[in-house]
């Protein structure tokens, strides 16, 4: 039995730290954790990841282990990607679906030893993953809470880790997974991360984790090191093109209303479906998607003006095709960029559409409407982000 | 048996009746059938076995009422050797103090039945048959898509709706009330003699995990009155036990060219990706086919034969909840010569006895199935077979057969050490209505949902491969997204009475199936 | 003057805003209620000094927003106050707490179990489906499947094409929702007892029916399709107890030039040459009408105050087979304080939500066996509130009232009435069961009213003392309600309508038959309509 006060918001591990450093006081709840908004200026926090490294507490990511003899195989059929080819210490974006095809999440798989896999997703799905599990020898656990994470991203992220001893962090190739020790323990480093920049993901027993947030801000002192809040990370993760659930689109299981979910195509990840591979949820749903056609296209687009087109409405002409799901001027690459869910023949690069954009100044509210253009995906991509190994800089 | 060297187009996996079927309709198609039975013996729960010494008895299904007349004329099954002893049979509800209630076709004695009920009872008749009749029209055909439906599915639709209406307004609004409700209501509604309601009662809910007082109960009934549809005005004794059922169905099926194999457990239906592509037997060897039709019920089929982790998860969860909790166990008894029914003649105890006092009594019995006990006073249905047919047993022998209602498949504490005290409470039961029952008994067997299970490969001892409620039938039937036969397994069609129509030994579901398939072609 | 253009027979709160929108219309209507007082089963009456007891229905989430804003119910005293939460008991000491906020009620599910918690997400997803799919016709008429008039097929193909937008699979699903049994239903996404009894209690209250009867996911969806404030699903407390909704309805209806009066028990409906010409009182006095509408229950209506002479038998008949059972009592306390309940702490929030003592399926099950064995459940399923923590109006300060709904009661004991060690005995049963969770419970108790089914019918008129009107299974709902062929609000004889919960959409306080029963007078009277439509829930 668990006293009711459990039930408050709940505090990660790095609690103490955050808390501390929290300066304008700015909250928000996260699947139940309290997690920082903002730091001190959102502004600062976005370029600190853009020009030196900003660390963002990723511990309320709800975390899943797999073990057993049937842990592979389980995945591969709950996941659209073959996990077959994810060798051990690598770690693979990917969605998984229902059976209509339709994302209910998407998430990270980290390859942790033979037979032992971790799954990082954005909503809790531990009852579609015990359904899963039926007649598979795998065992599930709910790591959430024994696993603290923080996400430690920028340019000169991998030069404070050496600071911090960790020899060799510069040969890790993106997606790769390595250890150090750390105090008696030791931490375990993935080159990932929600940014779109060089960046690593570190992932410590609670314990450990104020020794360890203390460690890497004294190695990074020197490198203009800062905590960052959800609101940078969103400008972040915009310009890079990461989609977000509950955001970008509708998790399958959550949708009420008939058609509101989306399938992998329809999401712009159909290089995350692998057909070749045994029976996996969604796979025909999917085939026959692939073979007659989807819906809806999710495109980038890069629109004209400056000003954050939100919510609009897009158009083709003076017919609406689709709606703005995420939308805002991105600061490093100097472009204004939007998701957009659109009518599928309309998600060609390179296709010229309208979006109808409402933005306020001073109570006065003014319509403009933007030209865009349908483009490949991030508009910042920068070549550190892959360089193994990795620059200081 | 396995013919190595044919190509067989259709495997049909289990040699129940509705496979027997599906696969001799499939062979008059033109297909390389094969069937493979794991048991020994033909039939599935239509069966005969020797469950003591010389004595033999229909150890699952003891009665043929429900049989489809088209099917039984297109399997020839009189020319198979299907033979009747006694059809027509009158249902007699046992009274305690031998003031017993007879029903008929059309007509209740006995028992003190006022004027009124006897009205009541054929007004109700009319107006069941009538709906039953309407039923009837969506017994014989695909389970109707209603959203997505094609053009014959939009005409059964249109045709149950035309039914519907040429019911007229009364006895229409009359249907969509009843369909719904609990057979006790209806009962309280229309009659006033305990032993006619309770036998109603319990003929709506025989096999199922429901009471008098469930709502869905009407519905149970309706489906067992499309007996009278097919022309049966009662039950009917098949002679040499059930079991002729499935020996007359399995020549039939040989006649039309299929292979069958017995004693043959098919251990793995095999599936490449997403395709069946065959099935690998008990013994190790594997026979390929395009095609696979599994006549074990939905949860078997894909819990055992398939496997849960070689469909997805969305179609697993489906199999997972259907609802399929076995309530009915079978008593035989073996005895030295007929015992005396208190006010009943020879003749009388060659009918169908009920022991269902009234609708509460009942409905007291199925209450201690939802807590997974054993009644302390279950409800029966009683044939002694060996008064029409003398062959099951020695001479001037006879063998009482019974199907006890309420002992459910998960009983607290296991049947291990519990199944000796229900055996001996089921006959102390009923020797109220036969006192010198026990003196006669030389040998007894009772098979509980548990035992069933492992008989007749049916998961959770349920004779009608998943509870007949209105929550899973037509198009729900086995669960949604699996409703016509097909599966989300490419070349795996399902063929038992777990599928559209339902339980009860009809062979419409294996007709249905089979019809779908050839319907299907090359694209199944 | 004893002559009017409409009469409506019973001023309960359907029959109040009947007539309110027959008089918005300029029809001179006359309310009649055989109590003293105004609204039916929608009261708050002093029962004991300084205490004001919401005695029959007593949260409110169900009205319309529909009507009480165009009636404008707020104007006329009407405040609806949400309260959120709940919590269930477990018998080893621990609960489990329905917490307002959606993060939290997670967490609280996580501790009982981390499945349950992700399922949840499913089981709401898939509730909220099937309510979208029955409130846009709360507001409506049903259509008549039998006929051919355009306007039903009309309806008819309103009502295929919102079951058709659910999908081949998601229609199944629906089919599968409005006949299962909520235990069944629940059993499919949760693993925790406590968590299943929590959420089943909506699938029977008020019904007579198990939590494993068959139908019983409905009545679920029947408590979840109200809304307050467009939050649908919650429920709140009408400020100054039910008899604010009643006290606003009357105003309201007064504003429009209606007549109310009270002690006017009906004793008949007068008809001549097969048309209504009004009523004549218990005591014998004649008041004329072409219109009359019955907000009685439908059994009431056609047996006791109707001439079976007057009907075509096939009504009588349906009118005596019409489902409508007594199944819950009701216990009203005034409390010298606040009583604390162990293991929660009292400024919890969830104290201010409802209470409930029964922490699995088969002891819900299990209450439901007694009732059909003819008692009272020996270990009931209760609904309790204690609306003074939210409401000040209802009790003194620092004093308390206590409302508890109970099920099973039923309409006669053992087949007898119910007798004073009968009604005893039940009331011990109750503040029994509290008291095991709440020590301090029975010291602070300064009065109680216990109602049995048949105290409720006595008083209330209700039949059988059933809170809907009519068991709210398939089989009477929509357009079988409260039987097929008459489920347009239009009785047998023509100037004679219906207006109560056993019409359609049925019982809780949600004044919706009463709107729709109005609309169909008005349209027959080729009058312009007054009754707004419903809002769109998109």
């Amino acid at each position: 039995m668990i006293p009711h006060d459990e039930t408050m918001m709940l505090k990660t591990p790095f609690h103490s730290r955050i808390e501390a450093a929290c300066e304008i006081n700015m909250w928000e709840d996260w699947k139940g954790y309290t997690s920082p908004q903002a730091y001190t200026e959102v502004e600062q926090e976005y370029f600190a990841v853009r020009s030196n490294t900003g660390v963002f507490d990723i511990s309320p990511m709800i975390k899943y282990r797999f073990t057993g003899p049937d842990a592979g195989a389980y995945l591969n059929r709950l996941v659209t990607r073959d996990i077959s080819k994810i060798g051990i210490d690598r770690v693979a974006y990917t969605v998984w679906c229902d059976d209509n095809g339709q994302v209910m999440d998407d998430g990270t798989i980290f390859h942790l030893a033979e037979n032992d896999y971790r799954l990082c997703a954005y909503a809790r799905c531990l009852d579609w993953l015990m359904w899963s599990a039926e007649g598979f020898d795998v065992t599930i656990v709910d790591e959430t809470a024994d696993v603290a994470a923080l996400a430690v991203q920028g340019p000169t992220s991998c030069a404070i880790f050496k600071e911090m001893g960790f020899e060799g962090i510069e040969n890790l190739k993106p997606f790769g997974i390595t250890r150090f020790p750390f105090e008696d323990s030791e931490v375990m480093i993935s080159r990932t991360g929600f940014t779109g920049d060089l960046g690593y993901e570190i992932w410590i027993d609670p314990e450990l984790a104020e020794a360890f947030w203390d460690a890497l801000f004294e190695a990074g002192k020197h490198r203009e090191i800062r905590p960052i809040g959800s609101a940078a990370l969103d400008m972040l993760r915009t310009e890079t093109g990461f989609i977000q659930a509950g955001v970008d689109f509708v998790p399958a299981e959550e949708a009420i209303r008939t058609g509101r979910s989306r399938s992998p195509f329809e999401l712009g990840l159909g290089w995350l479906v692998s057909f070749d591979k045994p029976v996996f949820n969604g796979r025909k749903a999917l085939l026959k998607e692939k073979k007659e056609g989807s819906r809806y296209a999710f495109v980038y687009l890069d629109v004209e003006g400056n000003k954050p087109a939100e919510h609009a409405f897009i158009y083709s002409g003076d017919k609406e095709v689709g709606t703005v799901t995420t939308g805002a001027w991105c600061p490093t690459a100097k472009t204004n960029v939007a998701f957009a869910q659109v009518d599928a023949k309309y998600g060609k690069v390179g296709q010229e559409l309208v979006a109808e954009i409402y933005y306020e100044r001073e109570l006065k509210w003014t319509r403009v409407m933007a030209k865009c253009t349908v483009i490949e995906g991030a508009v910042f991509n920068p070549p550190r982000k892959r360089q193994t190994p990795a620059p200081d800089f | 048996m396995i013919n190595v060297d044919k190509k067989y187009d259709v495997i049909v996996v289990g040699g129940g009746h509705n496979g027997l079927v599906c696969a001799t309709y499939l062979a008059k198609a033109g297909r390389k059938v094969l069937v493979l039975e794991a048991n020994a013996a033909l039939g599935g729960a239509s069966a005969t076995s020797e469950f003591s010494d010389q004595f033999s008895v229909s150890s699952c299904a003891h009665w043929l009422f429900q049989l489809n007349p088209e099917v039984a004329s297109d399997m020839d099954l009189k020319g198979h050797g299907l033979e009747l002893t006694a059809r027509d049979l009158n249902t007699i509800a046992l009274a305690e103090d031998g003031n017993h209630l007879t029903i008929g076709a059309n007509s209740l004695e006995g028992a003190s039945v006022s004027d009124e009920d006897r009205k009541a009872f054929v007004a109700f008749n009319k107006q069941m048959l009538k709906f039953s009749k309407l039923l009837a029209g969506a017994f014989n055909r695909r389970a109707p898509k209603l959203v997505e439906g094609n053009l014959t599915d939009r005409i059964t639709l249109a045709k149950l709706g035309l039914g519907m209406k040429m019911l007229g307004k009364t006895d229409m609004s009359d249907l969509m009330r009843l369909a719904l409700i609990n057979i006790y209501d209806v009962m309280e509604e229309n009659f006033e003699n305990d032993l006619l309601k309770a036998a109603i009662s319990l003929d709506s809910l025989l096999g199922s995990h429901m009471g008098p007082r469930s709502p869905n109960t009407v519905f149970g009934y309706l489906y067992r009155r499309m007996g009278d549809v097919y022309g049966f005005n009662g039950p009917a004794v098949v002679k040499g036990g059930m079991g002729a059922v499935g020996e007359a169905l399995g020549n039939a099926a040989k006649a039309a060219g299929v292979d069958i194999e017995v004693s043959s457990a098919v251990s793995k239906i095999n599936v490449e990706v997403d395709r069946a592509t065959g099935v690998t037997l008990a013994d190790g060897r594997v026979v390929n086919a395009g095609m696979v039709v599994s006549n074990a019920d939905p949860k078997t089929t894909f819990n055992k034969l398939v496997g849960l982790t070689n469909i997805e998860t969305g179609v697993a969860r489906r199999v997972k909840t259907m609802r399929m909790k076995g309530d009915a166990a079978k008593l035989h008894i073996a005895l030295d010569s007929l015992p005396d029914f208190k006010g009943l003649t020879k003749d009388q105890m060659g009918q169908r006895l009920l022991i269902a006092p009234t609708m509460d009594y009942i409905e007291l019995a199925f209450n201690a199935c939802k807590y997974g006990e054993y009644s302390k006073a279950p409800a029966m249905d009683i044939s002694i077979p060996t008064i029409h047919d003398p062959s099951l047993a020695p001479d001037g022998k006879h063998v009482m057969s019974v199907i006890v209602q309420f002992a459910p498949y998960e009983l607290e504490g296991g049947w291990a050490s519990q199944k000796e005290n229900f055996k001996n409470l089921v006959i102390d039961r009923i020797a109220d209505y036969a006192p010198n029952l026990k003196d006669k008994i030389i040998d007894s067997e009772l098979l509980t949902p548990a035992d069933l299970e492992d008989r007749f490969h049916i998961h959770g001892g349920h004779w009608h491969h998943g509870e007949i409620s209105l929550d899973q039938i037509l198009t729900m039937r086995p669960f949604p997204g699996a409703s016509q036969y097909g599966t989300s397994v490419d070349g795996l069609f399902l063929c038992s009475a777990g599928t559209h129509p339902g339980g009860g030994v009809m062979g419409l579901a294996g007709h249905n199936a089979a019809k779908e398939i050839i319907k299907r072609g090359k694209s199944a | 003057m004893n002559k009017y253009d409409a009469i409506v027979i019973g001023a309960g709160h359907n029959g109040l805003t009947n007539a309110a929108y027959l008089a918005k219309a300029g029809l001179n209507v006359l309310v009649l209620e055989k109590n003293a007082y105004i609204g039916g089963a929608t009261v708050s009456r002093e029962l004991y000094p300084d205490w004001k007891y919401s005695n029959c229905s007593y949260v409110c989430s169900l009205l319309r927003p529909e009507i009480i804003r165009d009636l404008e119910l707020p104007r006329h005293g009407l405040q609806v106050v949400p309260y959120g939460g709940g919590v269930t008991f477990k018998e080893n000491g621990d609960y489990f707490g329905s917490h307002a906020d959606h993060e939290r009620l997670l967490r609280e599910i996580a501790r009982h179990s981390k499945r349950d918690a992700s399922a949840y997400e499913r089981y709401e997803a898939d509730v909220m489906k099937q309510t979208r799919l029955i409130r846009p016709f709360l507001m409506r008429t049903p259509p008549d499947p039998t006929s051919l008039k355009p306007k039903d097929l009309k309806e008819l193909s309103l009502l295929a094409k919102s079951f058709g937008s659910m999908g081949e699979e998601g229609l199944a699903d629906t089919m599968r929702f409005w006949t299962m049994s909520i235990g069944d239903f629940l059993d499919e996404y949760f693993e925790s007892d406590v968590i299943k009894a929590h959420l089943a209690g909506s699938g029977i209250i008020g019904t007579a029916l198990g939590v494993y009867s068959p139908g019983t996911a409905y009545v679920l969806l029947h408590h979840y399709m109200g809304d307050v404030d467009g939050s649908v699903g919650a429920w709140g407390f009408a400020r100054g107890g039910m008899g604010s909704v009643s006290a606003a309805l009357s105003k309201s209806f007064l504003s429009f030039g209606g007549t109310i009066k009270c002690d006017a028990e009906v004793g008949q409906i007068i008809v001549k040459n097969g048309k209504t010409k009004g009523v004549a009182l218990a005591n014998g006095d004649e008041l004329y009408a072409d219109i009359v509408v019955s907000n009685l229950d439908p059994k009431r209506t056609f047996l006791k105050i109707m001439d079976e002479g007057d009907l075509p038998s096939s009504v009588v008949t349906k009118a005596k087979n019409f489902k409508i059972r007594g199944s819950s009592g009701k216990l009203n306390i005034a409390l010298d304080g606040l009583p604390t309940f162990t293991g929660l702490p009292k400024d919890s929030p969830l104290c201010l939500g409802e209470k409930h003592f029964s922490d699995s399926l088969p002891k819900m099950e299990r209450a439901y066996d007694e009732w059909k064995a003819g008692t009272w459940s020996k270990d009931p399923y209760v609904d309790m509130l204690i609306p003074t923590q939210i409401d000040p109006t209802m009790a003194p300060p620092g004093k308390h009232m206590m409302s508890v709904f109970v099920q099973y009661a039923p309409p006669k004991v053992n087949g007898g009435e119910w007798t004073p060690e009968d009604k005893a005995g039940f009331e011990k049963t109750v503040i029994d069961q509290i008291s095991n969770y709440s020590p301090d419970f029975k010291d602070l108790i300064l009065h109680c009213e216990t109602r049995t089914p048949q105290d409720i019918e006595n008083e209330v008129g209700l039949t059988e003392g059933n809170i809907f009107m009519g068991e709210l299974t398939f089989d009477q709902l929509l357009f079988n309600r409260p039987f097929p062929g008459y489920a347009q609000y239009r009785g047998p004889v023509k100037g004679m309508y219906m207006c109560s919960s056993g019409t359609h959409p049925g019982g809780g306080v949600m004044a919706a038959p009463g709107a729709n029963a109005a609309r169909e007078i008005l349209q027959d009277l080729r009058l312009t309509n007054t009754v707004p439509g419903g809002y769109d829930d998109d």
